[in-house]
Formats: structure tokens, C-alpha cells, sequence
């Protein structure tokens, strides 16, 4: 009997840990979310910026048909989120706390200056079948592919007690075969190629695929190594991209979300 | 210092130019280094080759722990296809890695090592005909006998690795681990992108779940071999990040663990504590992992009141929180019944294989370089490292509970130190992080920070511009993978996921 009060005691401690709305959740604002570029950054500041980004994700446009296009462009696919160009200059580039940044279109990720403009799915790039199937009922099977843990332990989070991914129909499976696609992290190895183009093979058609984190859309940090082998991703098309360093819970679901 | 064999380093970090550190004939290399394993506590950090024009200079770092020192000294061969030497793991089994490594990328033999298998593939190895489809793995032969493959895709959303079991019937006798998936070339990297912002976030992707534990390492490197010191308030800061992922990572433990056995009510409970911690994390930095928090020569987030009061709060609510929960799962006849006597690694084994941090201190080992080679601000702090004797999985569990307290002890004992934040500011003592440190030319540094997993090493050495020429980061798990394949011998492999958890090893941090 002691016992059973001592598990109402925690459990009326613990009360309801699940965040009630996901689509409308709020994170506190140093989340490093999309970034603002403001339209009156110079071009020579852009590239002092881009110069000192670790991953290269900042583009300066240059030269002469620069009148009709932004100064400088922030590749969300490449970033790793580490804010130093903001640190570099204060007021013209700003993170801030919007976590849905996750698209099913790789050029949506590319953040121009001067447009303040959220990161969307296009549904009419949607594959039709992706809707027509997957709408109420999502298996997920997650491939680790040279990624550092961090997407993966962001993706466990997704079905905890907080975030409760499973309340939309979206769960994590232990098999490919009882799966409708792939969540891939990291920057896809050389010596995980293969295991990751059987995983591939074994999930049935129709499948959709998921590249979760800087490093699996772009390298990320390790875009430069002789150890990947990234042929796989030119094999497939890609259904969404889900950028961060890791992907917060909240980019991951709101992102699945908007794709069905 | 009278004994010219080898030179000290008595800091942590330490910086040693690379012309002091002794070269000996292997033989008398061989010699010294079976008295430094005659003492209590030492054990090797780091063995390593640094390639020079026509020869191999092999450096080795030996930790003494009671003498809160590091051993360094070297010996020299000839570059030569057919080098081979007397293997040491022969005596000291645990140098079976470091010439593993040394064999795989070079293709050094060295006669007499029982196991000179591959570590990680490494995209440059010497033997390019290892691929990851033909690791030797070992086999008996038995009528009765079967062998078990898992992964490297595991039914979680977990990394990859290879586990080979030859079972009889239920009972496993062997268990072999194949790495090598996760290999990205870090090493590599850290010499080809010089510079250090992008190192810093390399040193943050090492492993994603000890960010804090590399990012340190590397910071502190760094500015070791720049000859800078940070402020007591930096110092302060980082062990309190360092101590918060060690906390949000051992609750998360505690909960994966119940998952295994099925306990679902401490599985959720702990779930949900972690996340006010990691939270906690975020609200200081900006990232749940705390990415971008620590930089060598200052930091982009000095703790601000704000923080402080919330993690305060938040520690005394999960504090309450957890030792209700642990009370409850530590007193279950169904879980003790789980965790009791399973998976047990001997004190004897655990020092044979150099075992480091939970998986050493859980088999009553004091190994904790918190305590051995104190760094950043438990300088001050006279550190006493958890200990437990029974080696099982009940020891890696409840080493877990007890580490959580004794660094939420740390954590309130350091924050009384962090003065006033607005004083901080006029006195100019906030420094931003600084990218263009100009480090000691032709020198070595050995950094080691106690991560929640055990021993973190990084050595970083430089040229005579001051570049680094080669970086050596070791996660604790290269010495722990070990541990694991001997604590599941003669278990049933129903255990295996249970032994697994409990040491929850890092394949990226082995792989690099
Ligand atoms: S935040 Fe992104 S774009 Fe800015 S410097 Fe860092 S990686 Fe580059």
C-alpha cells in the first residue's frame, strides 16, 4: 500500500509534462531559430561575415545585376547555428526564436536579406501519395549516418512525454519493412553508405525521406571531409529538410506536420 | 628533475615543447614504462605517432593519478613498411588500442598483440583492403554453438555499430564490436580547417551528447598552447555547463534504463526531468546541447542572473524530484531483480582494459580526473570522486543517481562564486571569445576533462609556425567498448540492451 501512495506522491509531482499545442508552442528568445538579415547590411559587411562563417553558409551577391537582387544570402541547410555572425554584427543579422524552419524545398532554406519571410512546405510540391497515404498514420524509420547524437537523441525526444509525437499518428519503428520512409542524420559516412542504401532498399514503396540536421543536408561542418560519401542523396529525392544543429522537437514535428 | 626518461607535466592543461619530452631506445621505453605501470593508479591517456620527415615519433602520455602529474616521454623508428615491434599490450593490456590505432593507420605490426584488429576504418588507413564487410571476427567452432549479428542499424534511434555474439543456446559466451560507421575524419579536420571557430564547433560534433566535455578539452588546449588563462568566472561557468550535461545525461540514463526493463512509470518521470534540464541549458545558450556556449578566451554567454535564478530553481525542483523517482526504482524487487549482479565487470578487468569514468569508478575504481589532474575551476574545489564496488549494472545505475547529487552540490557551491554580473560588466571582465590566438610553435599539449562518460583526452600538437600539425581527441568510450564486451560474457543475450545502457558508450566518439 505504501508503496502506491509513494508513486501518486511523484506521479502528482510530475502532473502534465506535454506541451498542449506544438503548432503554437513558444520557445524562449535566445533559441536560435530563423535568422532576420536586415536590407541595409553593406556588401562589405556581408563579407566580412561570410568570410569568418565555419561553414561557408553566407553567400555575398556581387557585381553588377546586384540591383535587383539581395546583398548577401544565409543558407539555413548549411548552417550550424553558432550565431557568430550575428555577434559580428549586431542589428543587421538577427536569430531569431521562429523554430519552424524546416521545407520540403531546398532553396526555401536560403534566408535573403532584406525579405523577412518565414521557411514553409510549398504544398504543391508535395508528392500527391505523401498525403493520400501518410495523412493519418506516419512510420518512421531513423538511419544514423555519421551523425554526432544530438539530432538522434532530438528525434527520441520527439515521442517522450513532452512533445508526444505519437498523438499525430507519428511514430518511430524498430524495422524498415514496417516502415513509410527515413529520418536520416549526419553527413552520411563512407563506411555507412552501404548499410544505409540496404536500409533504403527494405523500407516499401511508396517512401519518403527525410534528411534531418545541418550535417545531413549539406556535410555541415564536415562538407570538406575525405570520409563521406553523400551518393546516396543524389540516387533519391529528398521530401524534407530539416534544418539545425541539432533540429529542436519542435522544428522536427512542426515540419512532418506540415508536410502531410 | 633528476630522471631524464621522461618529462612531467604537473598542469591540466599542460604545454610541452616538443624538443624536451626525452626520446629513449624502445627497449629502455619499454623498460621505464613497466615501472610506471608498477604504480597504483597510472594508466596511459595517450600513445600516439607523430609523422616527421623519414621517421615515426611514437609519444606516450602516462596519467599518475596519485601524483596529479602526466608522464610524457618517446621513442623514434625509422619509417619502413616492414616496422614491427614487440607489441606492450602483450604485458599491458590496456595499450591494446593505441597500438590497434597505430597499427591501423600506419600499418606498424607489433609482434606479440593478440588482438591487432581494426578500430574505426579511417578513410586514409594503410591497409585499404580492410573494408567494413570483412572485419576478422573472431569464431569458434561447435555443434551446439550459434552466432548473432545485430546492426549496424539498431531498432532504435541510436548509432551505428556491429555486435557479433557467439551464443550457446541463451547464454553468450564471446561478444565482438565492430566500429568504424560513424568515421568523419575529426583528426583530420582539425589540421585541414586551421581555423578556431571552426574548430570549436568540430570539437562540439565529436559527440553530440558531451559537447561541453569536448568543447572544453579543446578551449582549454588552446589556450594553454596561446599561453592565455581565462577569468575565475569563466572557469566557474564552464564547469557548471559541464556539470549540467553530465546531470541532464545521467537522469536520461536513468530513464533509458528503465526502459529496458520495461518499468515505464521511471522511464517517463526521468524523461521529463531531463528536459528541464537541457531546457535549462537553452535558456542559457540558446541550444538544449549547449552548442556555442564554450570558446577558447571568453564566451558569448556570461551567465547572467536571469540564468542563475532559473537554474537554481530548476536544480532544487528536479533535485526533490529525482530522489523521489530513484527512491522508488532503487527499492522495486522487479528492478533490482534486473539490475543486481548483471553484467558485471571485476575491479581486475576494469584496470586491465584502462577502464575510465563510470564504467571504472562503478567496478571500485578511483579513477576520476576531476579528483586525479583537477581542471578549470576544481582547482579549488577538492573533488571526491562517487565510487562503487559491485561492477553490475545496479553500480552503473546507482553511480549515475550519486553523481547527479554531488554535481548539483558542485553546481550551488560554484554559483556563490560567480560575482555580480553588473560589476562584471563596468570592470570589462566579460570577454567575447577570441579567433585569432597565435599558438607556441613546435609543442605539444595534453588537455583532460572528466565528461559524464569518463576521461575526455585532446593533444594538439604544432609546427614550428605555430599550426597545428596534428590533433589527437579521445573520447572515453575508446577504452570503455571493452568493458562492455566482457560484462555480457556468460549473460543471457536478452541482457545484452540492459548492459548496453548502462554504459551507454559514444560509436561517433570512437569512430571520429
Ligand atoms: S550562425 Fe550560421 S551563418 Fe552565421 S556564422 Fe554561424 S554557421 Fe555561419
Amino acid at each position: 500500500m505504501a508503496m502506491i501512495f509513494e508513486e501518486i506522491n511523484i506521479l502528482r509531482r510530475h502532473g502534465k509534462q506535454f506541451v498542449p499545442d506544438l503548432r503554437s508552442a513558444v520557445l524562449p528568445g535566445i533559441f536560435r531559430g530563423r535568422p532576420v538579415i536586415s536590407g541595409d547590411i553593406t556588401q562589405a559587411e556581408a563579407e566580412t561575415v561570410a568570410l569568418l562563417c565555419p561553414v561557408g553558409a553566407i553567400a555575398v551577391n556581387s557585381g553588377k545585376n546586384r540591383s535587383d537582387q539581395a546583398v548577401c544570402s544565409l543558407d539555413l541547410g548549411k548552417c550550424v547555428f553558432c550565431r557568430e555572425c550575428e555577434f559580428s554584427l549586431p542589428g543587421k543579422i538577427q536569430f531569431t526564436n521562429d523554430h519552424k524552419i524546416a521545407s520540403n524545398v531546398r532553396e526555401r532554406l536560403i534566408v535573403s536579406s532584406g525579405l523577412e519571410q518565414p521557411v514553409s512546405v510549398d504544398p504543391l510540391l508535395v508528392r500527391r501519395e505523401i498525403r493520400s497515404l501518410f495523412k493519418h498514420a506516419l512510420k518512421l524509420r531513423q538511419v544514423s549516418a555519421g551523425g554526432d547524437n544530438a539530432a538522434e537523441m532530438e528525434l527520441n525526444a520527439c515521442g517522450n512525454v513532452n512533445f508526444d509525437m505519437g498523438r499525430y499518428g507519428i511514430e518511430f519503428v524498430a524495422s524498415p519493412r514496417h516502415a513509410d520512409g527515413l529520418v536520416i542524420t549526419g553527413p552520411i559516412t563512407q563506411n555507412m553508405a552501404e548499410a544505409l542504401q540496404i536500409c533504403y532498399n527494405a523500407v516499401p514503396s511508396p517512401k519518403m525521406i527525410i534528411l534531418c540536421g545541418s550535417d545531413a543536408i549539406s556535410g555541415g561542418i564536415f562538407s570538406q571531409s575525405s570520409a563521406l560519401n553523400r551518393e546516396f542523396l543524389r540516387r533519391i529525392s529528398v521530401d524534407l529538410y530539416i534544418p539545425g544543429n541539432p533540429p529542436h522537437p519542435l522544428t522536427v514535428i512542426n515540419g512532418i506536420l506540415d508536410l502531410l | 628533475m633528476t630522471d631524464k626518461r621522461y618529462i612531467e607535466i604537473v598542469t591540466n592543461p599542460g604545454t610541452v615543447k616538443l624538443e624536451d619530452i626525452p626520446v629513449l631506445e624502445y627497449t629502455d621505453f619499454v623498460t621505464f614504462l613497466d615501472l610506471v605501470m608498477g604504480e597504483e593508479g597510472t594508466h596511459c591517456v595517450a600513445y600516439f605517432v607523430l609523422p616527421q620527415p623519414g621517421y615515426y615519433r611514437f609519444i606516450c602520455c602516462m596519467a599518475a593519478d596519485e601524483n596529479h602529474a602526466l608522464l610524457v616521454f618517446s621513442h623514434i623508428q625509422h619509417i619502413d613498411p616492414a616496422l614491427s615491434l614487440p607489441s606492450i599490450t602483450a604485458k599491458h593490456f590496456q595499450f591494446h588500442v593505441f597500438e590497434r590505432e597505430m597499427h591501423e593507420n600506419f600499418g606498424i605490426d607489433f609482434a606479440g598483440h593478440p588482438w591487432l584488429k581494426p578500430v574505426r576504418y579511417p578513410f586514409d588507413r594503410a591497409d585499404q583492403s580492410q573494408v567494413m564487410n570483412n572485419y576478422p571476427f573472431y569464431s569458434i567452432d561447435g555443434e551446439q554453438l550459434h552466432e548473432v549479428g545485430v546492426g549496424p542499424v539498431h531498432a532504435g534511434i541510436i548509432e551505428p555499430g556491429h555486435f557479433r555474439f557467439i551464443c550457446h543456446g541463451e547464454q553468450v559466451l564471446h561478444l565482438e564490436i565492430q566500429l568504424g560507421y560513424q568515421h568523419r575524419a575529426i583528426e583530420r579536420l582539425f589540421v585541414e580547417r586551421s581555423g578556431i571557430l571552426q574548430q570549436s564547433v568540430l570539437a562540439e560534433s565529436i559527440a553530440g551528447d558531451t559537447v561541453i566535455g569536448h568543447a572544453l578539452a579543446y578551449a582549454a588546449a588552446i589556450e594553454s598552447l596561446a599561453g592565455i588563462t581565462v577569468s575565475k568566472n569563466l572557469s566557474v561557468e564552464r564547469i557548471i555547463a559541464l556539470e549540467l550535461e553530465r546531470i541532464a545525461v545521467h537522469i536520461g540514463d536513468t530513464a533509458a534504463l528503465c526502459t529496458d526493463i520495461a518499468y515505464q512509470f521511471g522511464q517517463v518521470v526521468n524523461e521529463a526531468l531531463r528536459t528541464i534540464i537541457i531546457n535549462t541549458t537553452q535558456l542559457w545558450c540558446g541550444n538544449r546541447f549547449g552548442k556555442g556556449l564554450i570558446r577558447p578566451g571568453g564566451s558569448n554567454y556570461p551567465l547572467k542572473p536571469l540564468v542563475i535564478g532559473e537554474v537554481l530553481k530548476n536544480l532544487k525542483e528536479v533535485e526533490e524530484r529525482y530522489l523521489q523517482v530513484t527512491a522508488r526504482i532503487f527499492s522495486l524487487p522487479s528492478v533490482l531483480g534486473r539490475f543486481e549482479g548483471t553484467g558485471k565487470v571485476t575491479t581486475m578487468q576494469a584496470s586491465l582494459i584502462g577502464a575510465v569514468g563510470m564504467a571504472a569508478k562503478s567496478s571500485g575504481m578511483y579513477r576520476d580526473i576531476r579528483w586525479s589532474h583537477p581542471f578549470s575551476a576544481y582547482g579549488d574545489l577538492l573533488y571526491e570522486p562517487v565510487m562503487l564496488h559491485k561492477g553490475d549494472v545496479w553500480s552503473r545505475a546507482m553511480l549515475r543517481k550519486k553523481e547527479v547529487e554531488k554535481s548539483m552540490a558542485v553546481i550551488r557551491e560554484l554559483l556563490k562564486e560567480i560575482t555580480n554580473y553588473e560589476l562584471r560588466i563596468t570592470n570589462d571582465e566579460i570577454v567575447s571569445p577570441n579567433y585569432d590566438l597565435q599558438l607556441a610553435p613546435s609543442s605539444m599539449v595534453v588537455s583532460l576533462v572528466e565528461g559524464w562518460r569518463g576521461e575526455i583526452c585532446h593533444v594538439a600538437i604544432t609546427d614550428d609556425e605555430g599550426r597545428i600539425v596534428l590533433y589527437k581527441a579521445k573520447d572515453p568510450s575508446l577504452h570503455n567498448w571493452m568493458a562492455l564486451a566482457l560484462a555480457v560474457r556468460n549473460q543471457e543475450i536478452s541482457d545484452f540492451p540492459l548492459c548496453n545502457k548502462s554504459f551507454n558508450l559514444s560509436y561517433c566518439g570512437n569512430d571520429l
